[in-house]
């Protein structure tokens, strides 16, 4: 670890114990999104368009209907018209993807479902309802969505951010812009220019779990949910508006969750499964396959993206010139907008212009992908700040630093950066043996950094004493990647107790207040607070009930080392123990709430290099060595801060390297498999190297600035760079495919 | 009196004015003062926007105090991962 | 439908189910048996979230119908501790944070002790490609292949 301040005498917070939650994943007892079965339970199917993009004429269910078994039929017409009830945009938007109305509009769009007594007999009469469509053109990428005359997926759609507005409807939704100084000026400042263009294919986050729902609604109007989500509080109000009912007639229970990166911060099933459930009477079940997982959830945007940059004989950034479009898939809500405000943020350059569109196409809405939208920008970027480094024949960090953000850099999208710590991860690289490690033929070395925002939003807490002393800590953020462990850190730091002594738990939504969901890095750091502020609250109360039993004014009594001492040691402390088997006489049970919009939220940067191996012959690239070193303010759980830069890491080299969504020419995806979509196996990896550094954020009673998302933003650029240094040859299109590199390095040699 | 910063996209509400001057207490009163300057940004601003104020990045932010000299940008909200 | 009668040995105990012929073992031991610590990723052999011992070698019980287990072996993730005492691999994922959000540890507890019943010191890349069925998005695979390096050595200790 690199770290710019001591752990200030923690007990708990940077310890590696075993996690709360671990022994039931080991034993298989842990119950995840499908693992639930109720009493009478039915199993349902979903049906789903073939076509990219088409005009729903009819739909048939009566032959599903009359099937011996079957016991619910629904379409898009069981739901309520959000258009007609004058809802939000996004509200619409989230209910026609959930069920089409009267367009699909790409393949997998999901047009009705079915529930029946076995899962065999629901997938007949899924295959049994006859729609009949009229199919229309399609566009699948921006630059065909973007074209003049192309097909239209919303005919009023009106592109925002353009003054003044456009009188005709087109498929970019919007258009956004960041600018700084004068672009002429700064690019004649520059004693080298480098301009690249870049395209990126949409990839998946590829969580292991498909999603599942089961839902079990009653006759009064209420339904319980169990689901696998990143946050059961966004699932219930999603679920509500498309449903048309109160939030209130909605109780949602977080399953464990396995896996979501982002993409299990929608929703999908859950409506479908209330809604099947009300029409049966009786319990309904919903799993996606992975062909459906593939097919209509995720993915990420695929871009276009170009970018110029100028560099002075000195190493100093002038000038730098972006434009990207991102493939939003069906509906408005690309991440071009984050892509905007990160893709040059990390450095500081005088004159800039940003642009960017989200753009509709005919391929499944895109979900958050980790750091959305900061991947693909930092790709592009920051292969063009190799080629700069190259020029002028600087190494490529000491250019990174010689213009990296530093606290009170103006940052490109507009406010000053606080204390941060993107220059500690570039030197951490920099002086690490891999760095300066020989390499062998046809190996090569690259180096990126990347810039995530992360993000605080509502985190409610509980804090029950037991009466013997231990705790329980309730929280609403379902557990991704081992945050019940850095909860149980944190209270047991606070409250002097054992972190064994500490039970994490996560709720359902009627039994701890509001949470956002668990996304944007934000659970450590704003959960964690809330944490934090309820344990506090606990202990004031636990040295009021000592101040009381001794008969002394409150500021007598200090809480130390899990016990209530006297300022001046005239009285025997009192332990938690002690003071929770008495509570009845001091007041009554223990227990404490914190609630809060999280502030303070601090930025996270991470440096990584890679050195990579090329196959002359196969243009087969392999990973020989990875290092990845990343501010975490405070790693409160160091086992799962690595875990989350490995895998992020890792995620990257699956994007840099291999995946992909491939289309055919109806729009048709060719690839829905973990077979022909193929994401990295323990045997193309190295070990992922980490490096923690620590430039605790100030605005957080622990220093943690959120570890989740930053590790996938700079992979696939060093792994172009290193491709680069290894063969002369730029890649600006991922995949880095095995054929693109053959094709690069014979180009090449003509 | 709090300094606020435009982002070029929202610069088509201020007629390219990038930056003006407004005596406000809080971030809802500095969005009133605002809207009165350029009608019809703060419906954008309370819309879809967060606040940075003298660096640190807020949503939902309309009670927040704004100190005398702060610096204040308005930025997208964001989604994470 | 018609439903077949299958007995097997799962875990040491005798147990009788029905299922239908075209039913996976995997969807059998999940919705009749009760055991749902083998998981589906996929459905189609590519990931190893299902991973079984049947008579003592790695399957995905996806790819076998049910009633091809009529006789079988079976061991799942639920029959891996002993009487509460957990299997070295067990325990060594739990110390050596082998698992995220650990959809895939039943399936990669079971790829791994297969290994290290046939090998008990297996090199690092012996451990990468006795492992390559299964996938884990989550971690990277670092701390898994540690972990089962750790579980060997403790193993071979003993
Ligand atoms: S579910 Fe059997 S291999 Fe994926
Ligand atoms: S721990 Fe989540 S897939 Fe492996």
């Amino acid at each position: 670890m690199a770290i710019t301040e001591e752990n200030p005498g923690y007990k708990w917070v940077g310890t590696r114990p075993i996690r709360p939650d671990g022994l039931d994943k080991v034993t298989g007892k842990a119950q995840f999104g499908a693992d639930l079965t109720l009493p009478g339970m039915l199993f349902g199917k979903v049906v789903r368009s073939p076509h990219a993009h088409a005009r729903i004429l009819s739909i048939d269910t009566s032959a599903a209907e009359s099937m011996l078994g079957v016991k619910a039929v629904i379409t898009g017409s069981d739901f309520p018209d959000l258009v007609a009830n004058g809802a939000h945009p996004m509200a619409i938007d989230v209910s026609h993807n959930a069920i089409a109305r009267d367009k699909v509009l790409y393949e997998g769009h999901v047009v009705a479902a079915v529930a029946a007594t076995t899962r065999e007999l629901a997938e007949a009469a899924a295959k049994a309802v006859e729609v009949s469509y009229e199919v229309l053109p399609h566009v699948l990428t921006v630059d065909e969505a973007m074209a003049d005359n192309a097909p239209l997926l919303h005919e009023g759609m009106i592109t925002k951010g353009v003054d003044p507005a456009p009188d005709q409807p087109s498929n970019i939704a919007s258009r956004i812009v960041h600018e700084r100084g004068d672009l002429e000026q700064g690019f004649g400042e520059a004693e080298v220019v480098v301009e690249r263009e870049f395209t990126t294919k949409p990839v998946h986050q590829g969580y292991i779990e498909p999603h599942a729902a089961v839902a079990d609604a009653n006759s009064d109007g209420r339904a319980n949910i169990w689901c696998s989500s990143q946050g059961h509080f966004q699932m219930r109000a999603d679920t509500a508006s498309v449903l048309g009912v109160s939030q209130g007639t909605l109780k949602v229970t977080a399953a464990e969750i396995g896996g979501g990166f982002g993409g299990k911060t929608v929703i999908y099933l859950e409506p479908i499964a209330v809604r099947l459930s009300q029409r049966a009477g009786r319990p309904v079940k919903l799993v996606m396959d992975r062909d459906e997982v593939f097919r209509a959830t995720g993915p990420t945007s695929g871009t276009r993206i170009k970018v110029k940059m100028g560099v002075s004989n000195d190493g100093k950034l002038t000038a730098a010139e972006v434009w990207m479009a991102f493939e939003a898939g069906a509906y408005a809500g690309s991440p071009v907008g984050a892509a905007g405000m990160t893709v040059i943020a990390a450095y500081d350059i005088p004159h800039f212009l940003v642009e960017g569109y989200d753009v509709v196409c005919n391929k499944p809405r895109v979900a958050a992908y980790r750091a959305p939208g900061a991947p693909m920008a930092a790709f592009a970027v920051e292969s063009v700040l190799d080629e700069l480094a190259r020029s002028i024949g600087m190494d490529p960090i000491d250019l990174r630093l010689a213009n990296a953000a530093v606290e009170g850099t103006q940052a490109s999208y507009g406010p000053k950066f606080p204390r941060i710590g993107f220059v500690e991860t570039l030197e951490a690289i920099k002086e690490h043996p891999n760095y300066t490690a020989e390499l062998g033929p046809n190996q090569g070395r690259g180096v990126a950094a990347g810039f995530w925002f992360n993000a605080g939003m509502n985190s409610s807490a509980t804090v029950h004493i037991n009466e013997n002393g231990t705790a329980t800590v309730v929280t609403g953020s379902p557990d991704i990647g081992g945050s019940r462990q850095s909860m149980a850190l944190m209270a047991a730091e606070e409250l002097g107790i054992p972190y064994e002594s500490i039970k994490p738990v996560v709720a359902d939504t009627e039994t701890v207040g509001f949470t956002d969901v668990t996304g944007g890095s934000r659970v450590t750091l704003a959960t964690g607070a809330a944490v934090v502020d309820a344990c506090r609250i606990v202990i004031e109360d636990l040295r009021a009930r000592a101040a009381k039993t001794w008969d002394v004014e409150v500021d007598q009594v200090e809480w130390v080392d899990g016990q209530a001492q006297h300022v001046d040691g005239s009285q025997p402390p009192l332990s938690l123990d002690a003071l929770a088997a008495k509570s009845g006489r001091t007041g009554g049970p223990i227990s404490a709430n914190a609630s809060l919009n999280a502030r303070g939220v601090g930025a996270a940067f991470s440096t990584q290099v890679c050195d990579v191996e090329v196959d002359p012959e196969t243009g087969v690239t392999r990973v020989v060595r990875y290092l990845t070193a990343q501010d975490a303010g405070r790693a409160i759980s160091p086992d799962y801060v690595e875990g989350q830069m490995q895998g992020g890491v890792v995620q990257g080299i699956g994007w840099g390297l291999n995946e992909e969504y491939v289309h055919d020419q109806n729009g048709n995806m060719e690839n829905p498999s973990f077979l022909d979509y193929r994401m990295p196996v323990a045997s193309d990896l190295p070990m992922i190297e980490c490096c923690i550094v620590e430039v605790p954020n100030p605005a957080h009673p622990y220093g943690v600035r959120g570890v989740g998302e930053v590790g996938i933003v700079p992979p696939m650029a060093a792994l172009g760079n290193a491709i680069k240094d290894a063969t002369g040859v730029r890649l600006t299109d991922l995949p880095m495919t095995p054929i693109k590199v053959l094709e690069a390095l014979n180009e090449q040699s003509d | 009196m709090a300094q606020v910063h435009f982002s070029a996209g929202l610069r088509e509400f201020t007629g390219g004015v990038s930056q003006v001057q407004v005596e406000a207490s809080n971030v809802r009163r500095l969005v009133a003062a605002l809207d009165d300057m350029f009608p019809g940004i703060g419906e954008r601003l309370s819309e879809g926007s967060s606040v940075a104020i003298d660096g640190e990045i807020l949503t939902d932010a309309e009670f927040e105090s704004v100190p005398d000299q702060a610096e204040v940008h308005f930025l997208d909200i964001l989604q994470g991962g | 439908m018609a439903r077949t009668h299958i007995t097997t040995v799962i875990n040491g105990d005798e147990v009788d189910f029905l299922a239908e012929d075209s039913t996976s073992l995997l969807n059998a031991l999940r919705d009749e048996v009760g055991l749902t610590g083998a998981k589906e990723g996929c459905g189609t052999g590519d990931c190893g979230a299902c991973s079984i011992l049947l008579d003592e070698r790695v399957t995905c019980s996806c790819l076998v119908f049910a009633p091809e287990a009529n006789g079988a072996n079976i061991l799942t993730v639920e029959g891996l501790a002993d009487a509460g005492e957990l299997h070295p691999l067990q325990q060594c994922f739990l110390e050596g944070a082998a698992l995220q959000c650990g959809i895939c540890t039943p399936g990669f507890l079971i790829a791994a002790k297969a290994l290290l019943d046939k090998n008990p010191d297996p090199t690092e890349t012996e451990i990468r490609y006795a492992l390559a069925g299964n996938l884990c998005r989550c971690t990277g695979y670092d701390k898994i292949v540690r972990a089962v390096q750790e579980a060997a050595m403790q193993m071979r200790e003993q």
